[in-house]
């Protein structure tokens, strides 16, 4: 069919209009690709535009070292500290939850589950990253805590950190199963043949050979994993409470960075006052952070991928 | 083991030791299984706790009536209608952009450095953080731009955030769809253009579509950037226009799970009942159009 019709459109046109309607489709699609890039520039400059007035009026060292946030309040201070602390426990908590589970999923996956039963299981992992994180959130607030860690410890708040930490955790479970998956599936059968050949167990290969030959992938995995779990915003917003104390407590409410922006969002903030402003301020931060840990697991994968 | 077979079958400790080893050969995958476990247990307990809190309150006025104060009467029409258009406008936007990407960073730019920068630059925009789109879209798009909190800065954003989920999976496609037949329509002196048209893109098309969907279907669960373009709405009337304030489905749930009655948590179960079998059947159609796309490679 797209022969026959394909055939009869070059005989119809001249090869000078068929180099033109090349050339303005390859502009069009060059522009095309450049509009990422142009949103990358968009995000980074409105973000840095606005947070330069927040920095007019609160000086840079109050915010990063200031261990009161109360920009909601009348006496206002500044301090990203607590925010920055309950957005790290919450994402250290997801990381040790799934870190574990992931890498055993993914360890069942690569090694252990024949063909049929990965093709099944793999999807069904991957589910749960699909889930929207408002239903998470619920799960979280009228399941997680109330009948299940209330079980295990019976002081903890409605509003905790643990709950938003394990639920988050769920959340990620999938970046790290799948990326270590894929990693374990990419060491090269050499090396497992010359395991067995030795006359190591399957077991051994797994532990010893596999899992350290794709050990930057897994690390990798679950560096991305953790910037996923810093960012994530209805999970902290509807579990977390808005409560932006400085605290180790897993137990108390807590409030991360996305969670604050998203109180803020609302309640009512009027365009150019300084708790507008502190939304772009809280939001470069954030940013920054997490570009820093996607940029480090970039490069692992990087290096991982030269060495094979 | 061949250390054992020679220093002799009587030694005790090697022979504690090769039963550890079996011990253990046999543990490591069932211990290895329960990480899968626990991955479906989360997710079927999570299911059955909506389905058996939401069930009773799954009704069509959920879908028909406005949002009210009483849980009884309360519906998600706004927010239905409000998603419809809003995630709607996003997929125009973003899945045109995306696959005019993929097919310049696959057909025609190679391995050039541009095209090195260009991809760098989608990874990096798949990982800035959901909130922060919404936080720069209110800066950019509703005060800088002056479009205000309409459905337009809505989608808009989420086109972007979804753009390079999509294109990943255009790429994909592309890369898919094998060499020779590029070279057989080149050697007879096509252009590129036609070997995207009359080639390529009739064979990538399923799998393009399968990306796209996915990425509707993520647009459709996003809550937080939305929060903070049209934040936390009552609306109790339809979208109008483009420039329309709006909710979508995501943030009616929020609103609702934020009261602290058991009517509203009702109401919000059997919100997330509906928003979960609307993603299964996007995902389902997903599916079933990956299916066609290798079948269609097959055939060649």
């Amino acid at each position: 069919m797209t022969e026959r019709s394909s055939t009869a459109l070059l005989a119809s046109k001249s090869i000078y209009r068929r180099r033109l309607i090349n050339r303005i489709v390859q502009s069009a699609f060059l522009f095309a690709s450049l509009v990422s890039t142009a949103a990358l520039v968009v995000i980074f400059f409105t973000l840095t535009a606005e947070s330069m007035s927040f920095f007019t009026n609160v000086s840079v060292i109050e915010f990063l070292t200031g261990t009161k946030w109360t920009v909601l309040f009348a006496d206002k201070h500044f301090g990203i500290l607590p925010l920055l602390n309950a957005t790290l426990i919450t994402s250290a908590i997801a990381v040790a939850f799934a870190t574990p589970v992931g890498l055993a999923a993914a360890i069942y996956m690569s090694e252990y589950a024949g063909k049929r039963a990965r093709n099944l299981i793999k999807p069904v992992v991957e589910t749960l990253s699909g889930i929207p994180t408002v239903v998470y959130g619920y799960f979280a607030l009228y399941f997680v805590t109330p009948q299940v860690l209330r079980g295990l410890i019976p002081d903890l708040g409605i509003h905790n950190a643990l709950a938003v930490g394990l639920m988050i955790g769920v959340l990620i479970l999938p970046i790290v199963a799948s990326l270590s998956d894929d990693a374990m599936r990419s060491v090269p059968e050499d090396l497992r043949l010359a395991a067995y050949s030795l006359g190591a167990r399957k077991y051994q290969v797994v532990l010893r050979v596999i899992v350290p030959a794709a050990l930057s992938g897994i690390v990798a995995s679950v560096i991305l994993a953790f910037a996923r779990a810093m960012g994530e915003t209805m999970i902290a917003a509807i579990a977390g409470g808005f409560r932006p104390i400085l605290s180790f407590d897993v137990r108390e409410a807590m409030q991360t960075m996305p969670s604050y922006i998203a109180q803020v969002a609302t309640g009512d903030a009027p365009h150019g006052t300084i708790e507008y402003q502190s939304l772009f301020a809280v939001g470069l931060f954030l940013l920054l952070i997490t570009a820093a840990l996607n940029f480090i697991g970039i490069r692992v994968v990087r290096r991982w991928e030269i060495r094979y | 083991m061949g250390d054992q077979v020679l220093k002799g079958e009587g030694d005790v400790s090697l022979k504690r030791a090769a039963t550890r080893r079996k011990v253990l050969d046999g543990l490591v995958p069932v211990i290895a299984s329960i990480g899968v476990f626990v991955a479906i247990a989360f997710l079927v307990s999570l299911l059955l706790y909506v389905v058996v809190t939401g069930a009773g309150r799954l009704t069509p006025t959920l879908i028909t009536d406005y949002p009210s104060a009483n849980p009884r009467e309360a519906g998600m029409r706004s927010a239905t209608l409000g998603s419809v258009f809003t995630v709607g406008l996003a997929g125009l936007i973003c899945i045109p952009l995306s696959i005019a990407t993929a097919v310049y960073l696959n057909e025609y730019a190679g391995n050039k450095w541009w095209s090195q920068v260009l991809r760098y630059n989608i990874a990096n925009l798949a990982g800035v953080p959901s909130i922060v789109f919404g936080v720069v879209g209110l800066g950019f798009l509703v005060y800088g731009l002056g479009l205000g909190r309409s459905i337009i800065a809505g989608a808009f954003t989420l086109a972007i955030l979804t753009l390079p989920y999509v294109t990943v999976v255009c790429v994909e496609a592309l890369r898919a769809v094998p060499d020779d037949q590029r070279l057989g329509a080149y050697a007879l002196g096509a252009t590129t253009f036609e070997v995207v048209r009359y080639i390529v893109l009739p064979r990538a098309m399923p799998m393009m579509l399968t990306g796209g969907i996915l990425g509707i279907s993520r647009a459709l669960g996003e809550a937080a950037p939305i929060l903070v373009i049209s934040g936390l709405l009552f609306i109790r009337e339809d979208p109008t226009s483009l420039l329309s304030e709006f909710t979508v489905i995501p943030l009616q749930l929020y609103s609702w799970i934020s009261r602290p009655q058991v009517a509203f948590q009702q109401l919000a179960a059997a919100g997330i009942i509906v928003l979960l079998a609307i993603l299964l059947a996007l995902n389902s159609l997903a599916i079933y159009l990956r299916q066609r796309f290798y079948r269609r490679l097959e055939a060649g």
